[in-house]
């Protein structure tokens, strides 16, 4: 496909007017504006559930408007399907990776157009031509091998590189960077230049501020399905941009500082879990750590450094080699997580995806999952109380959705992490260990989960807390235990628990070089 | 700009692709493979422990008497990949036979092989349709057609009571005459149904259909076309396999073909086809074919003293230990 035309910049190659979309009980998109220009990066940003996917999707011709017009160079169209969409040049990076798991990485590159001679498929030349391209995106793999073998972040480039050798002259992507490393990003940036200096326009969607602020020229900003701001990206500050997401006040954001975490607890009586010593080969070197009533214990480290490991020990989702866990004074029989559930202690894993919510069944449901056994008689289940439990903890938490009876899936990471968060309070746990609760959510919805985990604390509930944002960890945790190679290195207490003295903490507490080189780790 | 990142062909020349480990490399071949090493297992054994096995005339028979319903497992395996079924190829095979016996005694040759396909190919167009437009479940879709092929056959052979006969000087005749017709038709068939499979856009859309719909459906692909399509291909292998074996028969049998189509996706999931989809092949189909044709005639020699039954347990057993073995490896190489 040719360019038909020069590229005139202060024409839109892409033109949403006024378009709606609603889903079952969500309206979606409300009269949404958005347009781009040939040869821009532009930026599409909002809170989780701001519609930005759902844009994106009507853009592409995985649903169709309920009302507006999308226009491609001037003239109004309409997709069908994402295949029409790629055929009027206009390639995409969905959310969520959407390849072929069982089929190898060169079929998946070439997918529906494969090189082909008298319609037989040329399948040396397709894996030669893939390898060649995937290293030019540094993965450097076996192109027969099947895609599920490869990292997330070798998925991630293989689809982009699929969406980039369509020769599209506008490009989505859809949180592109969310499983990719830092030298995975910089690749991908060297790609979206060249793009766009060969007048290619590149929707970015993205939740992370650094990278928009290099790579992206112009910005819509959105909010519940509408279009708040357009602007020229330089021209909007940081604190702007994050006051016009989350629609509140400039001075409001500004007081509250980054995080929303308040000042420390009252930390009181005897510890409800002990963790003494806990040992297993070649991850965890005698790891003891104590968690209070009312205390946010953090754990501190650099990837690998047995942070993840320490929790999951704790709640017996770890096996060990030696060491004990105590809570209440009465140390676990079994080291499992039923009798760590049991005992009250519970942990949000890392990742939610895999480890924690069923998406197709409702809140409802995965809210009580847990609590089953406790809500219901001789094996049935009171529906009464359940409804009752769920009430409270959807207000409580402040959870978005529908209804409690929207499906899981259809949430946004925050609110499904607030999901998650419900199904273990109403087992009224006397001790939650979080492993990096705010990952991969968007800014509102991390301030709101900080702030919950404030007010359990608050409650007299015991708190660890695992993070890789620095300024969560350090405001949110009342001590820090410092981690590294599996042994504990620092702790620190009151004043203590600051940047520096963790930045000390981390680099002290290993005397080989590659201390502080965390992409190493 | 100075850097070009997609297109290194400077340094690629002279780095190749690492290979796949050794390990990783057997179990896959394991898992699509097992049907054929079975196969070849059983047929040592057989040789040397069962008398008149291995005999030139008892493997002639053994190939001839499944040419044709070879085809059956061929069309299904298409569309298990995808992650559906097709039912109806039992009937649509009997249906086949009929309609071919019927058009050869009235039209010769060309409508005695026309009028099957054709039929068994709108059979499959609707069903088709029904799976990826209306969006029906397969199962239910195919079920009824297996009925309405039945019924069919029914309505145009006085509820079965009339026997259409293949007219002895027809050309139709020699296409199923002698041993190497049958069986060159189904290797040619098989052949191409491979490359079909392995070597086409369509073969590959299949594939990604049945791995994930909605990421084909995202990336690009003609997903209700493919859909619809595989099941046109299968009711038309069907509708041939069926003609091919009346020409055989040299008659129209009405009452043949009832649970073929079990035999055939036994056949595809023996040759290591995954039922849920998205992983398959044609050359394990054709070992599947083999052996559960190898084992009938084991049985047949062995166990027709205890009955039928007897050789439908062995049948069944067998096909589960199959299975067992298939998942096992499956996950095994999941795992590694
Ligand atoms: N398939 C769907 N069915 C029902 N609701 C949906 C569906 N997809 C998205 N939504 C809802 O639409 C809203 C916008 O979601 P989305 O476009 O994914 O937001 P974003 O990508 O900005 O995080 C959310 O409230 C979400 O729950
Ligand atoms: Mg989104």
């Amino acid at each position: 496909m040719a360019q038909r035309q020069p590229a005139d910049p202060a024409q839109l190659v892409l033109d949403v007017r006024s378009v709606s979309k609603s889903f079952p009980g969500v309206r979606a998109l409300r009269g949404v504006d958005f347009g781009v220009r040939p040869g821009e990066v532009h930026a599409l940003v909002g809170e989780n559930g701001a519609g930005k996917s759902t844009l994106i999707k009507v853009v592409t011709g995985v649903y169709q408007v309920d009302e507006g017009e999308v226009r491609l160079d001037g003239r109004p169209v309409a997709f069908g399907s994402p295949l029409e969409a790629q055929d009027a040049g206009i390639s995409t990076i969905y959310q969520e990776i959407n390849l072929i798991p069982l089929m190898s990485v060169a079929r998946n590159l070439f997918l529906n157009r494969e090189p082909s001679r008298f319609g037989v498929i040329d399948s040396a030349r397709m894996k030669r031509e893939a390898y060649e391209i995937l290293r030019g995106y540094g993965v450097d793999v076996n192109p027969s091998r099947p895609l599920r073998s490869l990292g997330l972040g070798a998925q991630q480039m293989v689809a982009i590189a699929r969406a980039v050798q369509i020769d599209a002259r506008v490009v989505i992507m859809d949180e592109p960077t969310s499983s990719l490393e830092t030298r995975e990003v910089e690749t991908l940036f060297r790609v979206i230049r060249r793009l766009r200096d060969q007048g290619i326009a590149i929707v970015y969607v993205s939740h992370r501020l650094d990278e928009l602020y290099e790579i992206c020229d112009r910005v819509t900003i959105m909010r519940d399905g509408e279009t708040v701001h357009v602007d020229e990206m330089a021209r909007v500050d940081r604190l702007q941009l994050i006051a016009l997401m989350l629609g509140r006040d400039l001075t409001d954001v500004r007081q509250h500082g980054a995080t929303a975490f308040a000042a420390d607890h009252d930390v009181a009586g005897e510890p409800v879990v002990r963790a003494h010593e806990l040992h297993r080969a070649h991850q965890l070197d005698k790891v003891s750590v104590d968690l209070r009533p009312g205390e946010v214990v953090g754990l501190g480290g650099l990837l690998g450094s047995g942070r993840s490991e320490t929790a999951r020990a704790i709640a017996g989702a770890l096996p060990l080699d030696g060491g004990s866990v105590a809570v209440g004074g009465v140390p676990l029989r079994r080291h499992s997580t039923a009798a760590a559930i049991r005992a009250g202690v519970v942990m949000l894993p890392e990742d939610r995806k895999s480890d924690g919510i069923i998406p197709n069944l409702s809140v409802r449901e995965n809210i009580v999952l847990a609590a089953l056994p406790r809500i219901s008689r001789a094996g049935l289940v009171d529906k009464g109380k359940q409804d009752e439990i769920v009430e409270f903890f959807f207000e409580r938490l402040r959870i978005k959705a529908s209804s409690p009876a929207q499906k899981v899936g259809e949430l946004s990471g925050g609110n499904q992490q607030k999901v998650m968060l419900a199904r273990w309070l109403c087992l009224n746990p006397k001790a939650l260990l979080l492993d990096e609760p705010t990952r991969g959510i968007d800014v509102g919805a991390k301030a709101e989960v900080q702030s919950l985990i404030d007010e359990l604390a608050k409650e007299g509930l015991a708190v660890m807390l695992i993070s890789s944002d620095l300024e969560e960890l350090i405001e949110g945790s009342d001590r820090i235990v410092v981690l590294k190679e599996g042994r504990m290195v620092a702790e620190l207490t009151g004043d203590a628990v600051s940047q520096g003295a963790l930045m000390t903490a981390l680099a002290e507490g290993d005397p080989s070089p590659t201390a502080g080189d965390g992409a190493q780790a | 700009m100075t850097t070009t990142a997609s297109t290194p062909g400077d340094a690629a020349a002279a780095a190749s692709p690492p290979t796949e480990s050794r390990r990783e490399r057997l179990t896959g071949l394991a898992q699509q493979q097992g049907g054929v090493a079975v196969l070849v297992l059983v047929v040592v054994l057989a040789s040397v422990f069962s008398h008149g096995f291995a005999d030139t005339g008892n493997f002639q028979s053994i190939l001839v008497g499944n040419a044709y319903t070879s085809l059956l497992a061929l069309g299904m395996t298409f569309v298990i990949i995808t992650g559906g079924i097709d039912l109806s190829v039992g009937s649509v095979f009997a249906l086949g036979g009929v309609l071919a016996a019927w058009g050869s005694l009235h039209g010769g040759l060309a409508v005695g092989l026309l009028l099957p396909l054709a039929v068994s190919g709108a059979i499959g167009l609707i069903q088709g349709l029904l799976v990826s437009r209306a969006r029906l479940a397969p199962f239910i879709v195919t079920l009824a057609g297996l009925l309405f092929a039945r019924g069919l056959l029914q309505a145009i052979s006085d509820e079965g009571s009339t026997t259409y006969l293949v007219p002895r000087d027809s050309a139709f005749v020699a296409l199923g005459h002698g041993a190497l017709v049958p069986i060159g038709t189904a290797v040619v068939l098989f052949v191409l149904g491979g490359v079909l499979l392995t070597r086409t856009r369509f073969g590959q859309a299949l594939f990604a259909l049945g791995g994930s719909e909605n990421a084909a459906m995202l990336m690009g692909l003609p997903v209700t076309r493919t859909k619809t399509l595989v099941y046109v291909l299968s009711g038309t292998l069907a509708g041939l396999a069926g003609a091919l074996n009346a020409a055989r028969l040299q008659s129209g049998v009405t009452n043949i073909g009832v649970g073929y189509e079990l035999t055939a996706i036994a056949a595809v999931v023996i040759g290591g086809t995954l039922l849920t989809g998205g992983a398959g092949s044609v050359a394990g189909t054709a070992a599947g074919v083999l052996l559960l044709a190898v084992i009938q005639n084991l049985i047949g020699v062995h166990l027709s003293k205890y009955g039928s039954s007897a050789s439908d347990l062995a049948n069944g057993v067998f096909l589960a230990l199959v299975v067992l073995v298939q998942t096992t490896l499956a996950r095994a190489r999941r795992l590694s």
